[in-house]
């Protein structure tokens, strides 16, 4: 738990890389989480292989949902979006580094979330997209 | 004044630490407050002893059950000063007590057109039902505004009495804010406009000595669990001449007189609003927790709260980036919520807890409020009759500590 706010955390929080809108997109999707009201949106460039070619996160939250959201758009530019849809909260945590409680959780995999329901072209983001 | 050891020793959970070694600091008394040995005792001997269904066996067990139950209720209702205790219903919870109201009350009296007002302070039990309601009825809603220091506008709610509302329903005591309504003087109001008055009495009958025929209220809910009981239990009491003019809520076992294939006769008051079997051992502790704040004085545990409270916004002030909601406390009861600016609550929450530290982080179930007040989210630390000034002390340690970590 100590390890909970590691600094890799606190520095995406604070300087994030993937911060933005990108316009035009290829993919857009946005959600809320209802526990804490943090909100994330999702803009993606695609090119004609499917591949992901940009990728920007707008919204506001705690530092592990700003943190998640930034380490994870770092994580899937370049690959396919079929790789995309194999992510899953497991790829999440790795790429925090941390162990989170369910609370927290819901704020860590936001992101994920809303990346997956775009990636699939979903109307709504249910919790099974990052079981 | 309170004896705080003595009282503290009567919560054996304020002894353990957490898994970092650290003594637990419980600052979220408002979500649910922690419950002396008294009562938690109360519940396990009625388990050991006397367990055995209510109201229908005639064997010592069940007598002694029925006995300890009613026993319960009888007590609650002295403790909040009802003219009977047939005017006391047990339910799960505050939220199952106002959905009562709701589905019994207002579906029998309530048609398209007809105004329902409540504030813009409620919690989401005293907002939802009423939505449902208008989507269901075509009732109309409007809410009497708070203002910028936390306080409802009287003078806008007499605007709305105009319109002739047919029911009031408000908090007594803010969940966020810790504003105390002058409930006396609304209920007083909508009464002389001709509408029911509705009390969310969940933060305020832990906190305060409610008499509710003093009030003057119609209906008036809250649960044990925030006043050193258990979870699962609530009441609402209601005026016996409004209850009895009602049809049940739910239907089932021990709600009823008589029952044929085609047809059934409802039970009298209370057991009309009551199917099934209830939560007893609950009931039991719910009573235990009554004559627990009853042996201490509601007066004392006010004015400690108060003791507390005062000091708390003192320190909280003090601070650098935080920002206070809510009056000042002489308007206020045991709440302070606050957001510490550039860190969301969330992050401000999960540090304290590292030093054993449990405030409540989100929008604690009042989500209009906050976006009223144009934030996502606040941090509150919530004291009850257990909390210390030395709890302060170390929760705004802590704040200093979560500003150096994101500084």
């Amino acid at each position: 738990m100590d390890d909970l706010y590691r600094e890799v955390i606190i520095e995406h929080y604070k300087n994030p890389s993937y911060r933005g809108k990108l316009d035009p997109h290829d993919i857009s999707f946005a959600d809320n989480n209802p526990l804490c009201g943090d909100h994330i949106q999702i803009d993606l460039r695609v090119n004609a292989d499917g591949v992901v070619t940009d990728a920007r996160f707008d919204g506001h939250g705690c530092a592990i949902s700003q943190a998640s959201a930034d380490l994870l758009l770092e994580s899937i530019i370049g690959k396919s979006l079929e790789e995309v849809k194999k992510l899953n909260k497991d790829s999440v945590l790795e790429l925090l580094g941390i162990d989170l409680g369910p609370v927290r959780l819901k704020c860590a995999l936001l992101s994920l979330k809303v990346l997956k329901a775009g990636v699939y072209g979903l109307g709504e983001a249910s919790d099974d997209l990052v079981e | 004044m309170l004896n705080i050891e003595q009282i503290r020793k009567d919560f054996p959970i304020l002894e353990r630490e957490t898994s970092n070694g650290k003594r637990v600091i419980y600052l979220d008394s408002t979500a649910t407050s922690q419950k002396p040995i008294q009562v938690i005792e109360a519940m396990n001997d009625y388990y050991r002893r006397s367990n055995a269904n209510i109201h229908r066996g005639v064997h010592t067990l069940a007598e002694e059950a029925t006995t300890l139950y009613e026993g319960a209720r009888e007590r609650i209702a002295k403790f909040i000063n009802a003219a009977s205790s047939r005017e006391v219903i047990y339910t799960r919870n505050t939220t199952e007590s106002i959905n009562l109201v709701a589905y019994s009350w207002a579906r029998t009296n309530l048609k398209a057109g007809d105004l329902v007002v409540l504030t813009e302070m409620e919690h989401h039990s005293n907002l939802v039902p009423w939505h449902m309601l208008q989507a269901e009825r075509g009732i109309e809603l409007e809410f009497i505004p708070v203002t910028e220091n936390g306080l409802l506008d009287l003078t806008a709610y007499a605007a709305l009495l105009t319109r002739s509302p047919k029911l009031v329903s408000f908090a007594h005591m803010s969940n966020v804010l810790g504003t105390i309504n002058p409930a006396r003087e609304i209920i007083r109001m909508a009464h002389e406009a001709g509408a029911l008055a509705l009390v969310d009495g969940a933060q305020s009958v832990p906190h305060l000595n409610v008499d509710v025929r003093e009030l003057d209220a119609d209906f008036y809910a809250f649960s044990a669990h925030k006043m050193c009981g258990p979870t699962g239990i609530g009441a609402l009491y209601g005026k016996s001449s409004l209850l009895e003019a009602m049809p049940p809520f739910l239907g089932g076992g021990d709600m009823i007189k008589e029952v044929k294939l085609r047809s059934f006769r409802a039970n009298s008051l209370p057991h009309k609003f009551e199917a099934g079997t209830p939560a007893i051992a609950e009931a039991i502790g719910f009573g235990a927790a009554v004559d627990y704040l009853k042996a201490i004085g509601m007066d004392n545990i006010a004015a400690h709260e108060h003791e507390i409270t005062e000091y708390a916004l003192e320190r909280l002030e003090e601070i650098p980036g935080v920002k206070l909601f809510g009056p000042d406390a002489n308007h206020k009861g045991g709440v302070a919520a606050f957001t510490l600016e550039g860190i969301h609550p969330h992050d401000v929450a999960q540090i304290l807890d590292q030093d054993g530290i449990a405030v409540r982080a989100g929008h604690h179930c009042a989500q209009p409020l906050h976006e009223k007040f144009g934030i996502p989210a606040t941090s509150r630390a919530s004291f009850y009759l257990y909390s210390t000034k030395d709890e302060v002390d170390l929760l705004v340690n802590g704040l200093y500590k979560v500003k150096k970590m994101f500084g």
